[in-house]
């Protein structure tokens, strides 16, 4: 539209600031590394081979992994906001860290229910992962299927609200049975992290991540048609069930693959667009989209460095801050503008 | 009375309308038969509940008819594609927009989407094309307002608009006056009838005011019971169409006046 050279300003303000916070939180730490070294460490060309082991194998991935989480979740938080034309949609409408969670819960407490199998298995990193992706790929496969026979886009929502209380209810009947370690080690799960990613695991983040993003950028064009409802989108000769499905279809690459390395982090998703829709005064998701996408790697980025408290050995759980900072932003936006537009 | 330059636009034979499901066939209305040529405003008319609605819906292909020929441009419209369609039939609906926070430009530009690239860039051509569509409905000052700030009539103008900048052959709407008062229902109907003299274009709309409709329109549908009338008017008066419109026991058709009249 013609408004978006007057944009062209606010990008260069949030780029600048996403590198801002990515230097800022690689140098931030339970280690302190002076800045100069940080730079350094990060070229190579550092004597201190400890600081770059911290720097390249340690923060540099989850400063990564904080980007795409971050842009990911807000991304897939607007496809679906715009999708199921509701505001309170976020990216895990469509049971998505529902299924994960039942996948992970399987697996951590369910190990005393079938004993033999899992006897003794040791919970590696791996393991948590393929639960959460076969966990939310088959709910989300289920959420699809129904999703292709109703001709309402509400219904859809509803399924995936009801999925996800099927599956929050076997995972306190699992709870029920599980010890007290088994559910420590479930809840922590539950607290997302971004951290503990090895360089290969985020090789295929970014490979699945960067599809769904694909599929968003050429979804466009559909979404803009969207904002006027099903029947205007199809007069502007849009296939309507294609478009749901390359949508919903994005969404889940993208939210599956960040539920499955960070666990289900929540608040980013349905908070972000919301925060950008204020300082970006459009409707166009060719501006939103990007926009979104950097609002959300700066605010995961701003969140990861709080969560590990500079100086200090605790690192608080990333949901519990992102929640903290977000929750009451979003409150103030709202008692602000008095209502919410999207 | 055919002059050289006036062709049909939407063609319907024998048609029937209803809906389908497994089990059976529920027939709204059947034997409707019209003939829609450019730069003609016709209105259709009808009691609630009559299948005007499902009319129009059938003629949008939201649903199949259930028999006869609906021809758009001597095309049978069930064989048109929806990118095809898109560039030969624009529509406005009663239902509200999905988005109220999309500005009155940016609705106005969705339109343009049928002509558009993959990712919906506006050339300085759509850009022109979406300033006049905005000068033809009278509203270029409310350009950059939100949908969320406009009043019921501005925002009817603007989605006529909408559908102009879409630059189809012919414009349906349904029921464009409600909602609005006795001013804006003339002013949007008499709107419409500027746009068709102007574009040439066709445009057909739904609508209850049927005092305003014989006024303006080149032709009208009526819709009754056992059967679909189609013709110009002053035909339809004098042939007593309206009297037998709704039931007698309360309003009356006066003929003078073209007015419906409550019976004191």
């Amino acid at each position: 539209m013609n408004s978006q050279n007057t944009y062209y300003k606010t990008f260069t303000v949030l780029a600048v600031l996403l590198l801002v916070c990515f230097f800022l939180n690689i140098s931030l730490g339970s280690v302190s590394i002076p800045f100069k070294s940080v730079f350094s460490s990060l070229f190579g060309s550092t004597e201190n081979k400890i600081w770059q082991t911290i720097i390249i194998d340690f923060r540099l991935p989850k400063a990564i992994t904080a980007i795409l989480v971050g842009s990911g979740l807000g991304i897939s938080g607007l496809l679906m906001q715009t999708l199921f034309r509701n505001p309170l949609a976020g990216p895990f409408v469509l049971g998505i860290s529902s299924g994960a969670s039942l996948g992970v819960s399987l697996v951590i407490l369910g190990s005393s229910l079938f004993g033999g199998l899992l006897a003794g298995s040791i919970m590696s990193n791996w393991s948590i992962v393929i639960a959460a992706s076969l966990g939310s790929f088959l709910v989300l496969l289920a959420v699809l299927a129904m999703s292709s026979r109703v001709r309402d886009t509400m219904a859809i929502l509803i399924i995936g609200l009801m999925f996800g209380s099927i599956t929050a209810a076997v995972v306190s009947v699992l709870s029920y049975f599980s010890s007290a370690e088994q559910l420590q080690q479930y809840i922590f799960w539950g607290f997302g992290s971004l951290s503990n990613l090895s360089w290969k695991e985020i090789l295929i983040f970014f490979g699945i991540y960067a599809i769904g993003i694909v599929i968003s950028v050429f979804s466009i064009k559909s979404l803009n048609s969207l904002l006027l409802g099903d029947n205007y989108a199809k007069s502007l000769g849009l296939n309507l069930k294609q478009s749901r499905l390359l949508i919903i279809i994005a969404t889940s690459l993208i939210a599956g693959t960040i539920t499955a390395f960070a666990g289900p982090i929540a608040f980013i998703g349905l908070a972000i667009p919301h925060l950008t829709r204020q300082i970006f005064k459009t409707t166009n998701h060719k501006i939103l989209l990007p926009a979104v996408f950097l609002f959300g790697a700066i605010v995961m980025l701003i969140c990861d460095s709080i969560a590990q408290i500079p100086g200090s050995d605790y690192t608080l759980p990333i949901n519990a801050i992102t929640a903290l900072v977000g929750a009451p932003v979003v409150i103030w936006l709202l008692v602000r503008q008095r209502k919410m537009m999207f | 009375m055919k002059t050289a330059n006036q062709h049909t636009i939407l063609k319907a034979e024998q048609l029937s309308i209803g809906y389908k499901t497994k089990k059976k066939e529920t027939v709204i209305s059947d034997n409707i038969n019209f003939e829609l040529e450019n730069g003609q405003l016709i209105g259709l008319v009808g009691a609630n509940g009559i299948g005007k609605s499902t009319l129009l819906r059938t003629l949008i292909s939201v649903q199949p008819k259930l028999s006869g020929n609906i021809l758009l441009n001597n095309q049978a419209l069930e064989s048109i594609s929806a990118s095809k369609l898109a560039t030969q039939l624009s529509i406005v609906l009663t239902e509200a927009i999905t988005s109220k926070n999309l500005s009155v430009f940016e609705l106005i530009a969705l339109g343009r989407q049928p002509y558009t690239n993959w990712i919906g860039n506006l050339s300085n051509e759509d850009i022109r094309i979406v300033n006049n569509a905005l000068a033809q409905v009278n509203i270029p000052d409310l350009k950059d307002k939100k949908c969320y700030e406009l009043s019921d009539g501005q925002l009817q103008k603007v989605m006529i608009a909408r559908a102009l900048a879409q630059d189809t052959d012919i414009i349906i709407l349904d029921e464009p006056t409600t909602h609005l008062d006795m001013y804006h229902k003339a002013y949007i109907l008499k709107l419409l009838q500027k746009l068709t003299k102007d574009t040439k274009k066709t445009i057909l709309f739904s609508s209850h005011e049927i005092d305003l409709a014989i006024q303006l329109c080149d032709k009208m549908i009526v819709m009754q019971k056992d059967s679909v009338v189609f013709d110009e008017p002053c035909n339809l008066i004098s042939n007593g169409v309206f009297e037998s419109l709704f039931p007698g026991d309360l309003i009356k058709f006066d003929n003078t006046s073209g007015c419906f009249r409550v019976k004191k």
